[in-house]
């Protein structure tokens, strides 16, 4: 069927509406890749990972990489969490005991014989728990979200040493292969002209928050309104934004990824002990920031989150490769959070004129 | 018949009385400039027409109605929309989803609900076209001129349908020639049959678009007269109290 070609120009005024639908910043592919710190912090992954490739025969065989990924695996899925937090203009800094409550869950219960099955429901619930109570405190009290996590912080901890007795628990009952294989298991990808790779277990699962996060982010209502309620809380409250319940969930789902983090490495290491994770949320928030994440809020990406843990881990496993003492490791951490946040206030300037 | 009507409105706060026996009525496709000193009643008037509290004492009717506003969502529901003084927006998120915010709309897969990009963007896009306004929908809201953040939050008024449209202070932190395109924006709204609320401190701007001038002094009514009988000067003389009433 051919069309008159007089039929297809559109009455006028919609030509116009339509480019005016259609504008973007049009500023070319390169320069919108420039203006982003994802990109950059990416580029800076990758150049390291180049370097250690050729400087050190370790750094790129299998082994090795193994261990790298699935060590950052943990750090990044708590970041993606941390990041939504980040988001909203709030900050939670109980996720490091949030994650060792919720391995000490899984840990205790299994111990005592319960079925993985049921542990891991519970281990979650007790995670959503601590970060209900965060939320409520937050949203519908009013109280700062540093003080109020900096309060869960120790509470969360000394839950899981009360629980346990501070012992370390390295017995989970029958179903301990199952726990075991959750954390230190790994799938193999087959993959034309090369071996074949082992991706562990916890890089699935990170994929899995990966995607599902950074879908939500863009694509729901609870997404916006999370980029909406950092960007300005009183707009969000007087356009109808559920303020309040978005607050709540946010802390939620990040107390969530620290739960699921707690439960894939105390599989990883088969052994839990009241120490694990023990700082661990100053890591997830360099992770978050180094991504892109504004700590003032309204800005951040899942992805951005990942590459930064990946960025992290890639310096201390070079560190190490390098027989380069690990006390640098802080000074090199903290230089990449430092040039980060630098980054983003020259990038607000020059926007900003 | 009169779109919205005061009867005897009063406010107190504590021992202030902050209104005394306003009465006002709106008739559709009307702009009202509603002018005063600061602490003359204005705001607190048009909080209680916008629902951000009720009168002390008397009553509001819509179209012959007796309406009772307990919350902004009320009168927003009962077609009254607020265009505030800071506007409300978010710097970081797109003009579209500046309009829509709090009322996206979405695609349904089952329990699932995806944002519907393409109907915020076209919808927004509209807005902006009936406006007359340049704003795109894709573009970032920190990256806009005052006036084109106007209408974005006119925009967003729009999306209901209202019949009154209550401003604070839109010209007062913009440039003169984005100050011609918020009366511009002001006077789409009124050739559309919609009842604008003008509340500003700048003579030039509501002599340019009011239809009708109320001018409050302590809490009082003390001049509501067409604008085309009234002078600038006959105002700041009811604004002062160099005249008494008018």
């Amino acid at each position: 069927m051919s069309k008159n070609p007089v039929d297809r120009t559109p009455p006028p005024g919609t030509a116009s509406l339509d480019t005016a639908i259609a504008a973007r910043e049009h500023r070319g592919l390169l320069a919108w890749l420039a203006s982003q710190q994802t990109f950059w912090v990416s580029v800076a992954a990758l150049i390291a990972f180049v370097v250690l490739s050729l400087v050190s025969d370790v750094f790129a065989t299998q082994q090795n990489l193994f261990n790298v990924t699935r060590n950052f695996a943990f750090v990044a899925i708590i970041a993606i969490g941390m990041t939504a937090v980040i988001i909203t203009g709030g900050i939670d800094l109980s996720v490091g005991a949030v994650l060792v409550l919720s391995g000490m869950v899984i840990g205790m219960t299994m111990n005592a014989g319960m079925s993985i099955w049921l542990a891991v429901p519970l281990a979650l619930g007790v995670a959503l728990a601590v970060g209900a109570f965060n939320g409520m405190l937050i949203a519908y009290v009013g109280v700062p979200s540093f003080v109020v996590t900096l309060g869960t912080l120790s509470i969360a901890r000394s839950l899981a040493m009360v629980l346990s007795n501070n012992r370390m628990v390295y017995e989970f009952g029958p179903d301990q292969p199952q726990l075991l294989w959750l954390g230190g298991g790994f799938v193999n990808l087959p993959l034309p002209l090369v071996d074949a790779v082992r991706v562990p277990n916890p890089v699935l699962f990170l994929l899995l928050v990966l995607v599902v996060t950074g879908l939500a982010l863009r694509w729901t209502r609870w997404g916006r309104h999370l980029f909406a309620i950092g960007g300005n809380e009183r707009a969000a409250l007087l356009t109808g934004v559920p303020v309040r319940r978005v607050k709540l969930s946010v802390y939620m789902f990040c107390s969530l990824t620290a739960g699921i983090a707690g439960i894939l490495e105390v599989g990883w290491l088969g052994t839990i002990t009241t120490s694990l994770g023990q700082g661990m949320e100053l890591s997830v928030i360099a992770a978050a920031v180094i991504g892109g994440a504004n700590l003032s809020g309204g800005a951040g990406t899942a992805f951005g989150a990942v590459v930064g843990a990946a960025l992290i881990e890639v310096i201390r496993n070079s560190l190490i490769l390098l027989g380069i003492s690990t006390f640098w490791q802080g000074s090199f951490v903290g230089g990449f959070i430092v040039v980060a946040v630098l980054f983003d206030r020259l990038r607000a300037r020059s926007s900003s004129d | 018949m009169a779109l919205l009507e005061l009867n005897a409105i009063s406010k107190h706060f504590g021992a202030i009385q902050a209104l005394a026996d306003v009465s006002l009525t709106l008739a559709p496709g009307e702009v009202v400039g509603l002018m005063g000193d600061n602490g003359a009643g204005k705001s607190t008037l048009v909080r209680i027409i916008a629902g951000n509290f009720p009168p002390s004492t008397g009553t509001m009717t819509m179209q012959g109605r007796p309406v009772v506003f307990h919350r902004p969502t009320d009168a927003r529901r009962a077609g009254i929309e607020i265009v505030y003084q800071d506007l409300a927006l978010c710097d970081n998120l797109s003009a579209a989803e500046n309009v829509f915010l709090g009322r996206e709309l979405v695609h349904r897969f089952g329990p699932l609900r995806v944002l519907n990009y393409a109907a915020m963007f076209r919808r927004a896009g509209e807005l902006f076209a009936e406006l007359k306004s340049e704003t795109r929908p894709r573009d970032l809201v920190r990256r806009m001129s005052g006036g084109q953040r106007q209408a974005v939050a006119i925009a967003r008024t729009r999306l209901a349908e209202p019949k009154i449209v209550l401003m604070d202070e839109p010209t007062a932190a913009i440039s003169v020639r984005q100050v011609a395109e918020v009366l511009n924006l002001i006077r789409h709204l009124r050739d559309q049959g919609i009842a604008v609320v003008l509340i500003s401190h700048r003579m030039p701007d509501v002599f340019a678009v009011a239809d009708r001038i109320v001018v409050m002094r302590r809490g009082a009514k003390v001049a509501d007269k067409p604008a085309s009988v009234s002078s600038p000067e006959e105002v700041t003389g009811l604004i002062t109290g160099a005249i008494e009433t008018a």
